[in-house]
Formats: structure tokens, sequence, C-alpha cells
């Protein structure tokens, strides 16, 4: 387990460097601040540590990854153009969100509007008959409020006081 | 020797509670009392049972047995005693041995109650209880020994239960060590009070099943397990905390909440949890939504079977390490089958848990109690989907996606906002029957209170929407609530002549459970409030200083001092410790002093946060350990976490809260006979 993740990160920093020295560097401006790679590295995920964003990672291969964002902003690469050469060459993984966002809310929004409906449904089916009810016993009720004997005495406490 | 001697009191163990469901069983199909009876004392003995197994484990652990494989993984000598203690949870083998043994204590202390009068749920209880303890100590039998020992031969150095031929015994000089992370003291009880709430959620679903087997389904099973159900939500609640908390101070990323899989399986239960104690009262009060109930409680046993089963088989990292991992399809196929047996036996006794009594409004009591379990299930069905979409993903597509923290906020948002609707609204609502006319007589109040503090807010803090519909909520619960108790006190003063401190202590001393509830409800908002100021005005920033240079964030500044480095050889760590001086606005406040521990057992970082908390804000500073820490220069990452001390402070108020509702009402028969001893003296005077 530990020699795969050593080796994960040994083949993932030593691609960064690849790319690092295949992109070309040229002056554009000042350099880019700490804040403006979080910004982007916050929504990248390290692809070897699980569940931690690239801007709190702190293994030699992230630290090198957000140079690299470092570098392509340099260069005035937008935000989606970085995000896509991430995933160009890492995989979708490495986003916060799968890409296809509509299939990861579908499912949800369906069960929870199914959930809804069905709830619904059955207010209505409960509320159709009449304002009446059928006791255990058959006797037949009036629907009133159902109060625990301490409230029913707090309420007729304040009625007495108004 | 002494690791051998704990294995075989572990498999002592196992057969015990197999004997235990066994003769359970065979003593209720054959009414014999004589065999239940075995059946509880076999369950009474898991517990010292696993007691000694983990005394001998702690031992191992203290006296720095290295030769077991799980004592050499998880401790070393530098590591302090209590710490080596704690180890017992801090690896897998071990936390499932711990998982059983508490499992083994709720058990032994629910068949010590007085059965007399629900003598027929006992052995179903037995069986329950000890089917899942039996599985918990048979993963440490069969594929997780934490007593398994190092031996060397032809292939190397590997764990065996028992000396292989042609091998000898391997003793390492020293362990790995425990992950520092995990030494933190949140870490020390978080997955205590975690495995608690899991643990403790096991007897309500036990006497549910009893309840369903033996066809006594009125809510008498719910009655004798509400303050289980409390206690165990408590436990899960402060475990939920204690590892936001835990997250906070370690993690270093100035959040307490990540949407990690980790955490989310252990908040899946919690939710289930949570509507279960609402909707019980439902049946409670109106003998309905018995299906809904028993699906609730066992939805929450197997999420807490499927919570362990996320952090424990690999299925996380890839579902190809699930496939390879031993315990992985076991605890899938023990989910399906306490699932799908459950779901048959509530088939089975369908008509049996009919409601008693019909719905009669829409803004009755209780049917904002089902649209508040419809939002937990809803917060539920993202929480769950999140976690399996990339499983469901990598297996059908084979490829790998990340659902992070933007998808969780995005879908569950809406659904927070409108449980805090509900919370505002709902204590408001009679049992039974209310119309649009009584409540917005009742509401009103509160509503243009809310809206007021709503625009002050506007005027003087925020003009974010989403920040401004929050506040209104938070204020409109907060009103509602405390509304609701004024209400009740001034009732009692007047009543009574009591001064305002005795009837508020009256009022919730003679309804705990009433009054315990809306101290959780405000706690829940103190929560929010945290929530909401991190979430909405969370500020950071990152920079490289040297010394005397200055960094800004908001209102404060932080100008770096100097830095020392230092090893602490008995703990085996080195120390690197900055120290900021602190201004808010040109002033000068004090120093914080951010700090990265390194490990050298475990070879790993910690970073240590200066942290300067007041209820306004926390000014949170990190010492970024991936870059070098000099004189010449080192990187601060600092974040400003408006409000987030009131998360820490509703938590505690939570505790008070749950106690209140969970402490024992007064015996109503003794309350009766004592009254009417009260009743008669005086004409016994006359």
């Amino acid at each position: 387990m530990r020699s795969s993740r050593f080796t994960s990160c040994f083949l993932l920093f030593t691609f960064i460097l690849a790319a690092l020295w295949t992109i070309p560097v040229s002056a554009q401006g000042p350099a880019p601040t700490d804040d403006e790679v979080n910004k982007i590295a916050k929504q990248l995920y390290c692809p070897v540590c699980e569940s931690t964003p690239l801007d709190v990672c702190p293994t030699e291969a992230c630290r090198q990854w957000r140079e690299l964002i470092r570098e392509m902003l340099a260069q005035n690469k937008s935000e989606a153009e970085i995000k896509q050469y991430f995933v160009e060459h890492y995989g979708p993984q490495v986003l916060n969100e799968p890409p296809n966002r509509w299939a990861s809310y579908l499912v949800p929004v369906v069960a929870f509007l199914l959930g809804a409906f069905m709830l619904f449904r059955g207010f209505r089916m409960w509320l159709k008959p009449s304002t009446t009810e059928t006791g255990p016993a058959g006797a037949t009720r009036e629907a009133q409020p159902v109060q625990d004997p301490y409230v029913a005495k707090l309420e007729e406490e304040l009625k007495k006081q108004q | 020797m002494v690791a051998n001697f704990g294995y075989g009191v572990l498999v002592i163990s196992f057969l015990v509670a197999l004997y235990s469901v066994f003769a359970a069983i065979y003593g209720d199909r054959r009414k014999i009392p004589a065999m239940v009876e075995s059946a509880r004392r076999a369950m009474l003995l898991t517990w010292p049972l696993l007691t000694l197994t983990a005394g001998i484990l702690i031992y191992l652990l203290v006296n720095n047995h290295f030769e077991v494989q799980f004592v050499y993984e998880v401790t070393s000598r530098s590591m302090p005693t209590y710490l080596k203690v704690t180890a017992w949870w801090g690896g897998q083998a071990g936390s499932l041995l711990f998982w059983s043994w508490l499992m083994s204590a709720f058990a032994s202390l629910v068949t010590l109650r007085k059965w007399d009068r629900d003598r027929e749920f006992l052995p179903w209880v037995i069986v329950v209880a000890c089917v899942t303890m039996a599985f918990f100590i048979g993963m440490n039998v069969f594929f997780e020994n934490p007593f398994a020992q190092l031996y060397q031969n032809m292939d190397g150095v590997n764990a065996y239960t028992f000396q292989p031929a042609d091998s000898i015994p391997f003793t390492p000089a020293d362990g790995r060590g425990l992950n520092p992370l995990l030494r933190h003291p949140g870490m020390v009880i978080h997955p205590p009070m975690l495995y608690l709430g899991f643990v403790s959620f096991v007897i309500p679903y036990a006497f549910a099943m009893a309840a369903l087997i033996t066809g006594r389904t009125d809510d008498r099973w719910i009655r004798l397990t509400r303050r289980w159900t409390l206690w165990a939500w408590l436990f899960l609640s402060f475990g939920l905390v204690l590892g936001g908390r835990w997250a906070y101070d370690v993690l270093g990323w100035g959040g307490y909440w990540g949407w990690d899989p980790v955490e989310i399986a252990a908040f899946m239960p919690w939710l289930t949890g949570t509507a279960f104690l609402h909707s019980v009262m439902i049946q409670e009060k109106r003998g309905m939504l018995k299906h809904w109930n028993m699906l609730l409680i066992i939805l929450t046993y197997d999420l807490v079977i499927f919570g362990t089963f996320l952090t424990r088989s690999g299925v996380l990292s890839s579902v190809h390490a699930f496939a390879q991992s031993a315990i992985g399809p076991l605890f899938f196929g023990f989910i399906g089958l306490t699932l799908i047996t459950s779901v048959a036996l509530i088939i089975y006794r369908w008509s049996s848990l009919k409601s008693e009594t019909q719905m009669t409004s829409m803004l009755s009591r209780e049917a904002l109690f089902l649209l508040n379990n419809l939002l937990f299930m809803g917060i539920l069905v993202v929480c769950f989907w999140g976690v399996i979409f990339p499983l469901i993903s990598e297996l059908f597509t084979g490829q790998k996606v990340t659902v992070g923290p933007p998808f969780y906020e995005r879908a569950t948002s809406p659904l927070f906002a409108a449980l805090m609707l509900l919370m505002g609204i709902a204590p408001l609502s009679a049992w039974g029957h209310s119309t649009v006319k009584t409540l917005g007589r009742a509401m009103w109040k509160p509503i243009v209170a809310a809206l007021v503090i709503t625009a002050v807010i506007f005027v003087t803090y925020t003009q974010k929407v989403g920040a401004l519909i929050g506040f209104f909520l938070i204020a409109l619960v907060l009103l509602v609530t405390l509304y609701e108790y004024w209400r009740g006190a001034a009732s009692r003063q007047r009543s009574q002549g009591e001064n305002v401190f005795t009837a508020f202590w009256n009022l919730t001393g003679r309804n705990r459970r009433r009054y315990g509830g809306y101290i959780i409800h405000l706690s829940m908002m103190l929560m929010a409030i945290g929530i909401l100021g991190i979430e909405i005005f969370q500020v950071e920033t990152q920079g490289t200083l040297t010394q005397g240079q200055s960094l800004s964030v908001a209102n404060y500044e932080i100008r770096y001092q100097e830095i020392a480095q230092w090893d602490d050889m008995p703990s085996g760590v080195n120390y690197r410790r900055a120290v900021l001086d602190v201004y808010e606005n040109g002033e000068y406040l004090g120093q914080l002093a951010p700090r990265i521990d390194y490990y050298y057992d475990s070879q790993q970082n910690m970073t240590i946060p200066g942290q300067r908390s007041t209820m306004r804000d926390d000014l949170y500073v990190l010492l970024v350990d991936w870059e070098p820490a000099t004189a010449a220069g080192a990187t601060f990452k600092i974040y400003v976490n408006p409000l987030v001390n009131w998360l820490w402070l509703g938590s505690l108020l939570f505790l008070v809260g749950v106690v209140i509702a969970a402490w024992p009402e007064k015996d109503p028969e003794r309350v009766a006979v004592r009254e009417k001893t009260r009743i008669t003296q005086p004409s016994a005077a006359d």
C-alpha cells in the first residue's frame, strides 16, 4: 500500500517535472500570487491523497502542481484552460465535481421530488375522507388538537390569565 | 504467549456470542425459559471476556510488544502511555475490537434491566445484539486479528496468527508509531464517541426487530428505547462535533467539515436517527407512522454498519480495493442480509402496523414532522448518492470522479434552510389540527421581529442574500423557541408565584422532553450562526514573509518576528515554531505561534495553527509545511473565520439539551402515589 503510493507520487512528480520543462516560460507581467494560485488549486484534488484539495495538500508532488498552475497563470492561461489541462493529463477525478454535473444532481433531485410527491399524495389520501375519524373501538370522534396533559394545563392557565 | 492467550479469549468470546444467539432462538421456539436465561447470561459473559481481551491488547500496546503486528503499526517507544492506550482504536483490528467491546457493554446493560413486562422481547433483543456482536468479533477472529505476530521465513517478515513452519519470531526494535494526526486530544475522544453512537443505535433496532418478530407492534418498543435513542444520538452528534473540532485544529485547512466520505459515513446515521427521534413522537402521540418508524430505525442500523464498512473496507479509495479487501464483501453481505430480513419482517407484520388515527391537517404538528422527515431523507439521499457516485462511475464507465464540497453544499443548502423554517413553525402548531389562521396568529409576531433583526443585519453587517436568508431563519427559530419558553415560564410565574429562574427551572423539569428539545433547537441555531459565518464570510490569504515583513487580511495584519527549531528527543518530535505579531486596524493585539511538528517515528508533519479566538471571529494562522520555514523566509496561510466559535458554543448547549431531554422522568406511578398521599394528608389531620 505504502510502496504503491510512493510509486504513484514518484510518477506524478516526474510527470509534473516533465510538464514544467516542456511549457515555454515567458515573462508576462507580475508573477501570480499564492492567492491566485490557491483559488484554482482549491478546485482541484490531489489524485494520490484521498479527499485532499490541492491548495492544502502537503506532498511534494502537489507543491509542484501548484507551481505548474503558477506558470500557466503567468502565461495568461484562463482558469478554465488550466482546469482542462489537468483533466486531460490526470483524468476527471482531479476536479472537485464530476464533469457531467447534471448526472450527479439528477438522482437526488428525482428521489426528493418522488418522496415529496408520495408524501403529498399520502396527505391528500389522509385528509380526503373527512375531519372525523374512527377510533379503535369503532366510536367516531371529532378531530381535535391533541396535546399532552401538561401543555393542555398550561394553555388553560394562559386562557385564565387573559 | 500473552498474545496467543488474548486471541484465545477472543475466540471464546466469539463462541459465547454465537451460543447466545442459538440458545435464545431455541429457548423462545421451544418455550424453555431456562435456555433464554442461559442466552442472557452468555450475553452478559461476553463483556468480561472482551474486557479481558482488550486488557491484554492494552498490556501489549503499553509494554512495547512489537512482535505483535498491531502494536508495531500503531505505537512506538517514544509515545506517552495514554496515547499507547488510545492506539487501541488507532488501527483497523483494534477499532473492530473496540466496536465489539462497546457493543457487549451496551448489550449487557440492556439485559440487566427489569424484563417483567417485556419478557417476550428478551430473546430477540439478545439475538439481534449478539448477531451484530458475533459479526464484529468474527471479523477480528478470522480476518483482522489484533494479536497476529510477526514471523520471519523465506518470504520475509509477515504476520500470522499461528507460527508457520520454518519460521522464527521477529521483534522489531521500535514501532512505526501512531499517525501524528491521531495524537490530538480531539482524536482520542472522537472515535469512542462516534462508536458509542453507532453501537447504542443497535439497541433500539434490536427492540424494533423483537417487536416485529413477536408481533407486539404497539409503541412499547419505542417507549422502552426512547432514552437509548437519545443517548445514541447525543454520542453520535458529539462524535461528529469532536471530529469537526479535530479537523479544525489539526488538518490545517481552516475548516471543520470537508464533506469527506468518512465524515459523511458518520453523518448519514445521524440524519436518519434525527428523523426517527421526531417521527416516533407521532407514533407515541397519535399512533401513526408505525411502518415508517420501523423503516427509519432499520435504515439507521444499516447506515451504522455501512459507515463502518465505508471506512474499513477500502471501498472509498477504489472499487478494486474493495474487491481485494477481505472484510469488504462480508460487510456488504451483512448489510444486505440484515436489510432484507428487516424489511421482510415489516412486510410480514404490515397489517398490524397500520395507523390508529388519521392525519387531519396539513399544518398539524405531525404533518410538519413528516415534512421534516422528508427533508432529512432528502439530505440523506444527497449524501448517499455523493458517496457512491464515484464508485458507480468507476464501476460502469471506468471513469474515476470526485464528488467534493460544491455538490453537497449546493444540494443540501435549500434542504437545511427548509428544515430551519420548519423548526420555526412546528413548535407553534398543535397536534391533530392547525389552520393557516391559528398558525398565522401565533407566528406573525416572531416573523416581524425576525424581519427587523434581518434588516438591522442588512444595514450593519452584510448585504449577501444567502447570509440574510440564513440570519432571518436563525432569528425566527430563536425567537419562536424563546417565546415558547417565555410563555410557559410566565404562566408559572403568575399561577405559582415563582420567580423567573424558578419558573424556568420547574418548567423544564416538569416536561424535560419538550424543553430539552427546545434547548437542542436553540443550540442548533447557535451552531448555524457559526456555520453561516465560516461558509459565507471566511477570507484567507497566503504569502511568504521574511523577518519583519507583514501580511494583511480583513482587518488583521500579521508581522513575522522569528522562528525557532528544536528536537524533543524523548517524544521523538522536531518542532518549528514561528512567532508573529498580530495587529487589528493598526492596534497591537498580541502574538501567535503557529508550529510544524515533525514526528520522527512516522516521518510525518503535523501543522498546529496559531489561533486568536473571539465570539466575533477566529484568526487562524498556519505555518505552511511544504515550503521552507527559516529566518530568511517562511510561508504563512491566514484564515479569518467569522462567528465560528458559535458553533462550538452551540455544541455545548446541545449537550445540555440532550441530557435534559434524556434525563429520566419521575416514575408516574410513584408521583401519583405521592400526589394521593398529599391530598389525603390534610383530611387525616382534620
